[in-house]
């Protein structure tokens, strides 16, 4: 049976719960304040909320149902999404369907986290059972030292340089001073990236993301909803995601873009090419360059001299991470994953103010998250097109 | 470079104190850490579909099956990528940075995470350099996976990684509990071969002395002879208060052992007293000794790491012909169970050796093959160099172990019908 598209489905009204470094607060202050926006930014009431997605890691002990009591919320379509970096793809996804099958009439995707003190390093023994047994005991302080390894593999496989890496950071740093929603305040040089200290070799200072508290979140409902409640909106022109792809790859080389990226370029009607601009997944510098290979941007092994050709910045050749990504922006726990999801709906609706892509039309988010072990798991991409 | 004698300890400065690294593992897991402590690499293999699996895990990744057994493996495999860490938000890793971890595709079919030994290159070009994995118990008493270089190297056990792993004598202060028995000379001149900086010999009874053999130890360089009687609380205490600051490794070899089990001797004058040594003399040394070793056990480059308890194999199952000296075992590895549970939060290893019938007169009447005591006391070093925690050494108590694990009812049969 032929996959159904995803026409008539649109998203809206992106809000952005301000990041700050640490929080005393709890991870319902931060999905409540993201609903609150919901309704301040739309003019709906949460009563029109029928639908409820929430991706979040710091809510134990409760998960999405918890958080419809907490909040006051009575949808009649729920889904509990905590799947980090890929939660925004696939909140898209599932509400999406749920739109269309008439489940849910506005669905409110939500994802956010707290960061006290000390929650990060007491998140790490714990989040999954491999990371429990095989990861967490050697010390590597959650997934630099995977990714060191990945780096280190591409590095020596594809020649990609740490200033090729450095480049991709400083150009997100660009954006993420353009737009403003930056917890860092200067621009990040190439002898500054390169001079930082190490973390885990290859891996340095700028190529890991600052943890911090915060939230995003935006409305998915139909095309004919949006515009009956005038809300500006963009369109879902194609969807895809894989788990556990290419599992037998002995250190992760392949994403799972790989194996369903033709279906998502059908559905839209469009190739990599006609991206106006993508938010790549920026959890490491070298998973943007996978992404570029993977998603079709490159073929695999040019990606440092794509990234060598291109500027990435709102104004450059192929504009990347336009808010300034995780890398620049900070990592809010599972809004790291709503992050490129809500800056791509900015863009496509004239809300990206001073770092407009000029005439952006079609855009794509990509996701990536849950290092169960020596990678992540689960890869999604959606393509977004403006709605006029 | 081969590691020299620490330096003098400034007295004045505070002595370091343990982290553990993190010790937290599913029930699964510690099939790993149940072959690392008899010095086994072991991971899980599909019974149906024959693949090697990693981490472990309750089904087969690759047919679902659930019929995972442990099967000790050849180690060999190739270093794909390495990182060196320079930052961890563990304290353990934290208070040793940098430290090494590798990624490495076993030839048998898994990717591991591992820590990477100091003489193993890092991963040039895209040639993978061929390593050889060891499973070998953390600090926290937890198997670990570390990449050792193909083919041993020079000083390669001084490593400062692979001496978190391990328990090498070489600089070490060790106490021999009891100087007067072959096996006791066996292992003083065990510890001195294998560099140990100083070695304390307890001796009681010193009437008995003579004809006993110490004199063939008295004259090495690094022993000094005590007198310690297990019996006697006070003795105990005094030795502790005397040289308790400064041991790293406590190896408690002195014991009675007499023979026959219920009947055959009246009285319970002689099981008390296998008791007084064998279980309250362990008792009296751990309680005096333990809390002093686990002050020290992050001390440096030389810090106090081991507890070496000799029992007997017959501790695993009573031996009828010496019934009660199998009691006083069984006592004492229970204890010693005890106390490795006590000292895990220290990272001190509890090592527990269990042979067979050894060849001195006490086993006079027992037959071949008998454990020749300087065979014990090389395999009691060999346990502490790699890191291993429970040691059957010898034919016997390798057969009575795997006997025992194969089922230990059958075993008990076996043995009240006269077998041994």
């Amino acid at each position: 049976m032929a996959r159904r598209g995803y026409d008539g489905v649109a998203l809206a009204v992106p809000v952005t719960v301000p990041y700050t470094r640490y929080s005393i607060r709890g991870a319902h202050w931060f999905l409540g304040q993201a609903v609150h926006e919901l309704c301040v930014a739309s003019g709906l009431r949460k009563e029109q909320f029928d639908g409820l997605t929430v991706s979040s890691f710091t809510l134990a002990p409760d998960t999405a149902v918890g958080v419809t009591q907490h909040l006051g919320l009575s949808p009649r379509w729920l889904d509990h999404i905590p799947t980090g970096g890929a939660s925004g793809v696939m909140a898209v996804r599932r509400a999406a369907r749920a739109v269309q099958a008439g489940d849910a009439d506005i669905v409110a995707c939500v994802a956010g986290d707290t960061n006290h003190v000390d929650s990060f390093r007491q998140m790490l023994g714990s989040f999954s059972q491999f990371a429990r047994d095989a990861t967490h005991p050697y010390g590597s302080g959650g997934p630099n030292a995977v990714f060191a390894f990945i780096t280190d593999h591409t590095m020596r496989t594809s020649g990609a340089t740490r200033e090729d890496f450095g480049r991709l950071c400083m150009d997100q740093r660009h954006n993420a001073l353009a737009s403003g929603g930056t917890l860092f305040k200067r621009a990040l040089t190439m002898d500054e990236y390169l001079a930082a200290r190490p973390i885990a070799t290859p891996l340095h200072l700028f190529d890991c993301v600052m943890p911090c508290a915060g939230a995003e979140a935006f409305l998915v409902m139909s095309a004919q909803r949006a515009r009956d409640l005038g809300l500006p909106h963009v369109l879902l022109r194609g969807a895809i995601e894989r788990h556990n792809a290419y599992a037998d790859d002995p250190v992760m080389m392949r994403g799972g873009w790989r194996m369903d990226r033709d279906e998502l370029y059908a559905m839209a009607d469009a190739g990599p090419g006609d991206m106006d601009f993508v938010q790549t997944y920026d959890d490491y510098p070298v998973i943007v360059m996978v992404q570029f290979e993977d998603l079709g941007f490159c073929e695999k092994g040019e990606g440092p001299a794509f990234v060598r050709a291109h500027r990435f910045t709102w104004d450059g050749s192929l504009p990347n991470n336009t808010s300034g990504g995780q890398l620049s922006a900070g990592q809010a726990g599972a809004a790291g994953g709503f992050l490129g999801m809500t800056e791509a709906i900015r863009q496509l609706t004239g809300q990206a103010a001073d770092h407009s892509v000029p005439g952006a039309r079609l855009g794509l988010v990509s996701g990536y998250g849950m290092v169960t072990y020596d990678r992540c798991l689960c890869t999604g991409a959606v393509i977004l097109g403006a709605s006029q | 470079m081969p590691l020299l004698k620490p330096r003098r300890k400034n007295p004045v400065l505070r002595t370091r104190q343990i982290n553990l690294p993190p010790s937290a593992r599913s029930r699964v897991a510690l099939g790993l850490t149940a072959a690392a402590a008899m010095g086994r690499f072991e991971l899980q293999q599909c019974v149906d579909c024959k693949s090697v699996v990693y981490p472990p895990r309750e089904a087969c990744p690759r047919c679902a099956s659930s019929r995972l057994r442990w099967r000790e493996q050849d180690g060999a495999g190739a270093l794909l990528a390495g990182t060196t860490l320079h930052h961890s938000n563990d304290l353990f890793f934290r208070e040793r940075l940098p430290w090494r971890l590798g990624l490495v595709k076993l030839d048998a079919g898994p990717t591991l995470m591992v820590h990477l030994h100091g003489a193993v290159v890092a991963p040039q070009d895209r040639v993978p350099a061929r390593v050889h994995i060891a499973a070998r118990l953390d600090r926290a008493g937890q198997a670990v996976l570390i990449a050792l270089p193909e083919k041993d190297s020079p000083n390669m056990a001084d490593d400062p990684m692979l001496r978190e792993m391990s328990s090498d004598p070489k600089q070490r202060k060790v106490l021999v509990t009891d100087g007067m028995t072959p096996v006791g000379q066996a292992l003083v001149r065990e510890f001195a071969r294998a560099g140990a900086e100083l070695i304390w010999v307890g001796h009681a009874q010193p009437w008995k002395q003579h004809g006993s053999g110490l004199e063939t130890i008295a004259g090495l360089p690094q022993v000094t002879l005590l007198p310690l009687d297990l019996t006697d609380g006070r003795s105990v205490q005094a030795l502790a208060g005397e040289i308790g600051a400064k041991v790293d490794i406590v190896v408690n070899n002195a014991e009675v052992h007499r023979g026959f089990g219920i009947s055959a001797r009246r009285g319970t004058d002689v099981a008390k007293l296998e008791m007084e040594v064998n279980y309250f003399g362990a008792l009296r040394l751990a309680q005096a000794f333990g809390p002093a070793l686990a002050g020290r056990s992050a001390d440096g480059a030389a810090n106090a790491c081991a507890w070496v308890n000799l029992l007997s194999i017959y501790a695993l199952a009573n031996f009828p012909p010496h019934g009660t000296y199998s009691a006083s075992k069984a006592a004492a590895h229970s204890l010693a169970q005890c106390q490795r549970a006590e000292l895990r939060g220290a990272g001190i290893r509890v090592v527990n050796v269990f042979p067979g019938p050894i060849d001195d007169e006490w086993n006079q009447n027992l037959p071949p093959p008998k454990l020749a005591p300087a065979a014990l006391a090389a395999a009691v070093v060999k346990a502490l160099r790699d890191g291993i925690e429970d040691v059957y050494p010898g034919d016997v108590a390798h057969e009575w172990f795997e006997r025992w694990r194969d089922d230990p009812k059958v075993l008990e049969r076996e043995i009240a019908a006269g077998g041994a």
